[in-house]
């Protein structure tokens, strides 16, 4: 029988504000246990939450960013549970009227376009942490995290496959950061999923009962909990087992999910409206104070690229995949001297697409920390457009440039890599290896198309790999053409 | 001295007849002699009181003085004054130390006034006769076998029996007037939004609202002056101009209108006290004022609506004394649940638990809408009754209570006619209006009738106005309790 996986993610983006979302608390990753809990965060008899407004901004970023409906009032609701690490017994968030309603998201899904509906994006606290090592069976708490601020963005059940989630969470992961308010870090959990699964027959419109898997870190693993988990739900089926709604866990180890809790033993939260906070009322001032200091979006970017420089959809996708990238890409782009446009573009992406990212893998650093700056790429890329280089030299020069040698024209006199297009400087050197190698001149007169280029390696190698290649075989061709 | 008004006491320290530590003593020895017989301060720290009396005398010596510099004043127990202890009445926080002060506090502090003690309450401020406290009911200084009223029992007992010369309280359902009512004193509440809450531990946010008790509407003013302020860490807050509220303490009361709302003088109130509040209503038309009645229909809903709202979000507030990171926590407990479970059977007492599994029943799904939202659509019609009222007069007034104060013990057993001690306080917290207390008249008994008066939002000058003037033309505020007296 054939199955459909339907998928939907919840996924927590953590706000990257300084302070707490209620408190004046740091927020910044990785103190001592209990170093950056105040009073508020540690629920002190008597304290009060104070609503951070920079968190409100990110949200209105985020709500603007995905074409969302921003509620000009929402309320902040207690979700009330018992829990170590949770000091208040409640958790802040917003429930019956969220900050975002609505907005979408464009993935590439098997070679072309889908969209992603988004139901709602709500802003909450999070919780401390609970640290069951080293305490000998009790429990450590940490509440360092307990009040930073999330974004909860919950998509609608508009997913058909593993690859389909991965793809959305990326392209989340990558929006959140390129309008800067989330640092996207998933090992610290700044950016972290649950994905609703269910499956059901191909064809049919109803929903089939959802099991959520909770707190998804990495990409890997959200691919893999759900291709295990909707296999397993098939499983069932076949079996003529039913489903029952639960909350699943993902385990790294041995890639299964198990259960956590089913729907009877599920809380009653017992919502309701916070009375120490006020709806969060957002006038037409706000919005637009935010919307003006919106960056330009990867997609108006992407669009940009394609109309203005030409360059091709496979191209921008990479451009555009984070903000850095981009503006790096711009940046060197308005230094590269010579060439026209387009060509200057394509070339320019290409090098940032394949030789910059490349190294950057290699050398595990991110954009940010790249030891070659757009300007430096930017006097290399304009001696390949003016000839000087050929692209195997220019590697090279890359290579030093890389490594901290000076600009681009200062590697290639040190290390004297200038292209030779001295054509009289050429041909001498075409002389010289065609009377060195009369039997190789005669096989290619005799037919045999492989001597020659057996005889342009040795004038190639003779240059010490300077010689301008196209006028090397424009010159050889010419000379043995005319014997 | 004991007996002077804040504003005597005031100027006898800034002549220098009296060092603040002089009068902070003599209060701390009437406390050593009688707070036995009234059980009104959990906690006495007299070397904290006097190292903060001796900073108020090198104030004053310096001259950088305010109307409350030197002058000892009591706090409810609800308040976190930092490095003392502060119980909210339960054995909960019976050892909690406060580690920060809470914006009144501050506020005292700065006026260079002296913390005198904390005083007894209701458990988390749930009662209205401080029989719920942990460290047990504080009693009536006119009649020590029957109750101060509740919860700020313990401020009102103090002040009643010159244990203190004013102390602060806290008003959910009238917390402040009622026990003002019992033990023959001047009580306030504010509107709603005045004084910050931060530092008050909550009860029910949405109706918690702090305020003075003291002998006088003008003691009540000067208090007020320090008391309300704009507070950032309370988001509920409000921004408003500063006031003096002692600025309208003496004009002509000529043309006031008072509101008799019809329901206060229904069925269910003691005859005496009907005639204490006629006799006190026939006194302001004396001093010019008219009466007209008014009709607040559906203040008969607020008791049930509070009694929804309030534990609602009392449940919510009370979840962090889970045992985990302060305050009490059971022994001999096997896991987590088992640890939650005994912690808070044992921490808290048979009324707070009551309010915490009705507050988690009418929060809870399906259960919701019927209440608590249904509760909130009642809140708002009482505030529309109030409204409307209001276009017709300046002030309401009516009883506080609609009993004087009853033995210890007599309601304990029956939960509904406890809350209905509250059945005229009630309302102005639903509305978020300013209440006050103050004596008019005693029952056959001798024991204090309290008449209350309702203002509009924000009206506290004129309403301290009305009281002052009735309290020129009147002697009851100033009789003194038998315990006052020895």
């Amino acid at each position: 029988m054939d199955w459909e996986i339907v998928i939907g993610l919840e996924t927590h983006a953590q706000l990257s504000t300084r302070s707490k979302i209620f408190s004046g608390a740091s927020t910044a990753f990785g103190a001592p246990p209990n170093t950056q809990a105040c009073a508020v965060d540690i629920a002190l008899p008597g304290v009060l939450p104070v609503l951070n407004i920079g968190a409100v901004d990110k949200a209105i970023r985020f709500g603007i960013a995905v074409g969302a409906n921003i509620n000009r009032r929402s309320v902040f609701a207690r979700k009330n549970y018992f829990y170590p690490d949770l000091p208040k017994g409640y958790q802040i968030s917003q429930y019956e009227i969220p900050v975002v309603e609505g907005g979408q998201v464009t993935i590439q899904a098997g070679g072309a376009e889908k969209i992603i509906h988004l139901t709602r994006a709500h802003l909450e606290e999070d919780a401390g942490k609970s640290l069951h090592e080293d305490f000998h069976g009790m429990t450590g708490i940490d509440l360092n995290r307990a009040g930073t601020p999330l974004l909860e963005i919950v998509s609608e059940p508009d997913m058909r496959s593993a690859e389909e989630a991965v793809e959305y969470a990326k392209a989340l992961h990558a929006l959140v950061r390129w309008i800067d308010i989330c640092d996207g870090s998933m090992q610290e959990g700044s950016f972290r999923c649950d994905a609703n699964v269910s499956v059901r027959k191909k064809g049919s419109d109803q929903l089939g009962t959802r099991r959520e898997i909770k707190n998804l870190n990495s990409f890997r693993f959200l691919q893999q909990a759900i291709e295990y988990e909707a296999g397993w739900q098939i499983e069932q089926l076949e079996d003529g087992q039913q489903i029952q709604q639960a909350t699943v866990l993902f385990d790294p180890d041995s890639g299964q999910t198990r259960l956590m809790r089913t729907k009877e033993d599920a809380h009653d939260y017992r919502y309701f409206p916070d009375p120490d906070l006020l709806p969060l009322e957002i006038d037409d001032a706000w919005l637009e104070r935010t919307r003006e200091a919106m960056p330009e979006l990867p997609a108006a970017r992407s669009h940009r690229y394609q109309t203005e420089l030409g360059l091709s959809g496979q191209d921008t996708v990479l451009l555009v995949s984070d903000r850095d990238t981009a503006d790096f890409f711009e940046a060197t782009l308005a230094e590269v001297a010579g060439g026209d446009r387009p060509a200057a573009a394509k070339l320019t992406a290409n090098w940032i697409n394949g030789e910059l990212a490349a190294a950057l893998n290699r050398a595990e650093v991110e954009l940010a920390a790249c030891p070659v700056s757009a300007p430096a790429l930017a006097g290399l890329i304009s001696r390949v457009i003016d000839k000087t280089l050929s692209s195997k030299l220019a590697k090279d020069v890359f290579d030093g440039l890389w490594k901290g040698e000076g600009s681009a024209d200062e590697i290639i006199d040190r290390r004297g890599l200038r292209q030779i297009s001295d054509s009289g400087a050429i041909e001498k050197l075409v002389d010289e290896v065609i009377a060195a190698n009369e039997r190789q001149v005669a096989d290619y007169l005799g037919g045999k198309q492989k001597a020659f280029n057996s005889l342009v390696g040795q004038i190639m190698k003779a240059s010490k790999g300077k010689a301008n290649p196209a006028q090397v075989n424009e010159i050889l061709k010419q000379k043995l053409d005319s014997r | 001295m004991i007996e002077s008004s804040l504003k005597t006491l005031s100027r006898s320290l800034a002549e220098k007849k009296i060092s603040s530590v002089e009068l902070t003593r003599a209060y701390l020895d009437r406390i050593d002699a009688h707070n036995a017989e009234v059980n009104a301060y959990i906690t006495v720290d007299a070397e904290a009181s006097l190292a903060q009396a001796k900073a108020a005398d090198v104030r004053i010596s310096k001259g950088d003085t305010g109307p409350l510099t030197g002058i000892p004043v009591a706090h409810k127990d609800i308040w976190c004054a930092k490095g003392w202890r502060t119980t909210c009445g339960s054995r909960m926080l019976e050892n909690f130390r406060a580690p920060y002060d809470a914006h009144v506090i501050e506020r005292f502090n700065d006026a260079g006034a002296v913390i005198l003690g904390k005083t007894n309450m209701d458990e988390f401020a749930m009662g209205s006769s401080n029989e719920t406290s942990w460290f047990g009911a504080a009693k009536n200084p006119w009649d020590p076998t029957r109750v101060t009223g509740g919860s700020s029992g313990g401020s009102a007992a103090a002040v009643a029996a010159a244990l203190a010369p004013a102390a602060t309280g806290t008003d959910t359902g009238g917390s402040i007037r009622q026990p003002a009512a019992l033990c023959g004193i001047s009580g306030l509440k504010p509107t709603y939004g005045l004084v910050s809450r931060y530092g008050m531990i909550a009860f029910a946010s949405s109706l918690d609202q702090g305020g003075p008790l003291a002998r006088s509407a003008e003691d009540l003013a000067l208090l007020l002056d320090v008391m309300v302020s704009f507070d950032e860490r309370d988001s509920t807050s409000l921004k408003r101009p500063e006031e003096d509220y002692s600025r309208l303490l003496d004009a002509p009361l000529s043309g006031l209108r008072i509101g008799l709302p019809k329901e206060y003088f229904g069925e269910g109130i003691s005859s005496d006290v009907r005639a204490a509040i006629e006799a006190a209503i026939d006194e302001y038309r004396k001093l010019g004022a008219s009466t007209v009645e008014v009709g607040l229909p559906a203040s008969e809903l607020s008791v049930p609506a509070y009694y929804v709202i309030a534990p609602a979000e009392a449940s919510s507030n009370l979840s962090r004394f889970d045992g985990v990171r302060y305050g009490f926590r059971a022994e001999g407990y096997s896991d987590l649940l088992d640890m939650y479970c005994k912690t808070r059977a044992q921490g808290f007492g048979a009324e707070v638990k009551r309010r915490i599994l009705i507050g988690t029943y009418v929060l809870s799904h399906g259960y919701y809408d019927a209440y608590y939202l249904q509760a909130q659509r009642i809140r708002r019609l009482i505030a529309r009754d109030f409204a409307q009222a209001f276009e017709q007069c300046d002030v309401i007034m009516g009883p506080t209570s609609p009993s004087t104060a009853f033995g210890i013990g007599a309601r304990v057993s029956d939960p509904v006619q406890m809350y209905l001690s509250d059945i005229f306080t009630i309302a102005a917290n639903l509305a978020g209006l300013p209440g006050m207390s103050i004596p008019c008249g005693t029952d056959g008994a001798g024991l204090p009738v309290g008449l209350q008066i309702i203002g509009n939002y924000f009206s506290e000058a004129r309403m301290l106005n009305v009281a002052h003037l009735y309290q020129k033309q009147t002697d009851w505020h100033a009789r003194k309790s038998p315990v006052a007296a020895s």
